[in-house]
């Protein structure tokens, strides 16, 4: 099996922060693998060097290019979905030029995003920052959504959202998963449990675990990996 | 009030070249971040590209001829200054302010020294056609032929821009470059383009306002330092509008416009104080910075 997404040594420093110390872990193609860790462990940092968002050193390798040193958009052309943790909407523009935006090429699939999350339809006209939180949200995983993309990148999808709504996400990125490669960051272990089947986990900057998500029904590895009860 | 309503007029269009000269400052910082201070040379080089056509060019194509060729000249030439200035000066120095601030201030004093050594220090008429001069006589008013070019400018610019940035893929990128940088990347979109030509855009507009405040304001004279003068109220009426935005500069562009106007006659015409003018729009800046520090439509910092 090849690997979606191959890190080696990554290593990151923010304002003098040495956030990610020497970070190795691979993202094998096809299925969902989870980035877990406590807060403040450099899950998102790890998501947004792979796309060149910060600056970075060591081997990163995506969809089978080596991409230091790339700028963003050309990591993204390479076939890359990005769903930020706080959404990220224009919230000036219209939910339809949101769309528009996202599109690459010519194979925009507008009729799958419309039957995954309708009420995007029916909002066409509507500035993205009059919409709810659960609806910027649909909307940010929709612009991923939007084109074939080999590999999505998945930032806390159930952040600030309603049981029922997480549920629907999860419903919807299971459906993605088929298709295409998932790295999720989340915290609700519930939704991990129920889409991933890998996981990699960070502590201080260094990744202190890695296997199947079966380990998380161990509460007492849980409890030691990421400071909160197994029972989820 | 008939006084009151020529100054009106001629306060738009006063407020219309403003907003040509702060609308492409304006989507500049709020795109980009970058402070531009060598924008005043892009309307100096537009007006002196224009009198170079106005004045190179055969007489016998008639002077309404010469002087729409001018102003599309300067126009063209405002923007191809921009674009070459943003892909060689500004484009290395991306993130640093500090440097760009000074490579562009430096680019103004060395091209502005080049066009004193070029064409001398003293200003230069452009041959205009009569009807550019004379009044129209409109309800008992006699109202300035020029004005009608400069407001007629400002409002076509207006609505062109505001269409594009509304409805062409290049405008939704750059009203969600200004929003959110990051995110029009993380969408696969080469900003850089996108940075290119707003500052196109933005010259082309500068080279504009240079000619238009060179034919309505300036008796048709253009001189070495006439844009760093006007660099000053665009950066007054970016500030008031709100940066980034474009009809933030029309509507302050239009508030200055008239408040000097007014200020100016009735306040230095009776007290012989000039500049009250110019400083009734510091004052304004002023006012509108300590009750609303983000601008009238600005984002919020």
């Amino acid at each position: 099996m090849t690997n979606a997404v191959e890190i080696s040594d990554l290593h990151v420093t923010i304002a003098g922060s040495h956030v990610l110390q020497g970070v190795s872990f691979s993202v094998p193609t096809g299925g969902v693998t989870a980035l877990l860790g406590r807060n403040g462990v450099g899950k998102t940092t790890t998501l947004r060097a792979i796309l060149g968002l910060v600056a970075s050193s060591g081997r990163i390798q995506v969809l089978g290019d080596e991409v230091a040193g790339w700028p963003t958009h050309r990591i993204v052309r390479l076939g890359i979905g990005y769903v930020p943790e706080d959404r990220d909407v224009f919230s000036a523009l219209t939910v339809e030029q949101n769309l528009r935006l996202a599109e690459s090429g010519s194979g925009a699939k507008y009729g799958e995003v419309f039957s995954l999350f309708p009420e995007l339809k029916q909002r066409g006209r509507q500035r993205a920052g009059t919409l709810s939180g659960g609806q910027q949200q649909m909307l940010s995983i929709a612009r991923a959504l939007l084109n074939n993309r080999p590999l999505l990148l998945i930032d806390e999808p159930s952040k600030g959202l309603a049981p029922k709504i997480v549920s629907e996400f999860a419903g919807v990125l299971e459906r993605a998963a088929q298709h295409s490669t998932v790295l999720l960051v989340e915290q609700n272990l519930s939704v991990v449990k129920r889409l991933a089947q890998r996981i990699v986990v960070l502590d201080h900057g260094e990744v202190v675990h890695h296997g199947e998500v079966t380990d998380l029904d161990d509460p007492t590895l849980v409890r030691q990996l990421l400071g909160v009860a197994g029972a989820a | 009030m008939n006084i009151f309503l020529v100054l009106t007029f001629s306060g738009v269009a006063l407020g219309a070249i403003y907003f040509l000269a702060a609308s492409g400052l304006s989507l500049i910082y709020g795109l980009m971040d970058v402070l531009n201070f060598a924008h005043g040379l892009f309307m100096t080089l537009g007006a002196y590209a224009g009198y170079e056509i106005a004045t190179r060019l055969p007489t016998s194509l008639g002077a309404p001829t010469l002087v729409i060729l001018a102003i599309i000249g300067a126009t063209l030439f405002g923007g191809l200054a921009a674009g070459v200035t943003e892909l060689i000066l500004i484009r290395p120095l991306y993130g640093k302010p500090i440097s760009q601030i000074l490579i562009t201030i430096g680019l103004d004093l060395a091209v502005v020294g080049l066009l004193m050594g070029g064409f001398g220090s003293t200003a230069l008429q452009i041959p205009v056609p009569l009807w550019l001069v004379e009044p129209t006589h409109l309800g008992g008013l006699f109202l300035p032929n020029a004005n009608f070019l400069a407001i007629g400018a400002g409002v076509i610019v207006l609505i062109g821009l505001e269409l594009f940035l509304a409805l062409t893929r290049y405008g939704i990128i750059i009203r969600a470059g200004v929003e959110n940088r990051e995110m029009v990347r993380a969408l696969g979109i080469d900003v850089g383009r996108a940075f290119t030509l707003v500052f196109v855009i933005g010259g082309a507009l500068a080279g504009l306002g240079g000619i238009l405040y060179t034919i309505v304001f300036s008796g048709d004279l253009v001189s070495p330092n006439q844009g760093d003068s006007l660099l000053i109220f665009a950066f007054i009426v970016v500030v008031i509008g709100g940066l980034g935005s474009i009809r933030g500069s029309a509507v302050a562009a239009l508030t200055v416009g008239l408040l000097q106007q007014y200020t100016s006659f009735y306040i230095g015409g009776h007290s012989g104080w000039a500049q009250i003018g110019d400083l009734s729009t510091v004052l304004l800046l002023a006012v509108v910075l300590e009750l609303r520090p983000r601008g009238l439509f600005g984002r919020v910092a």
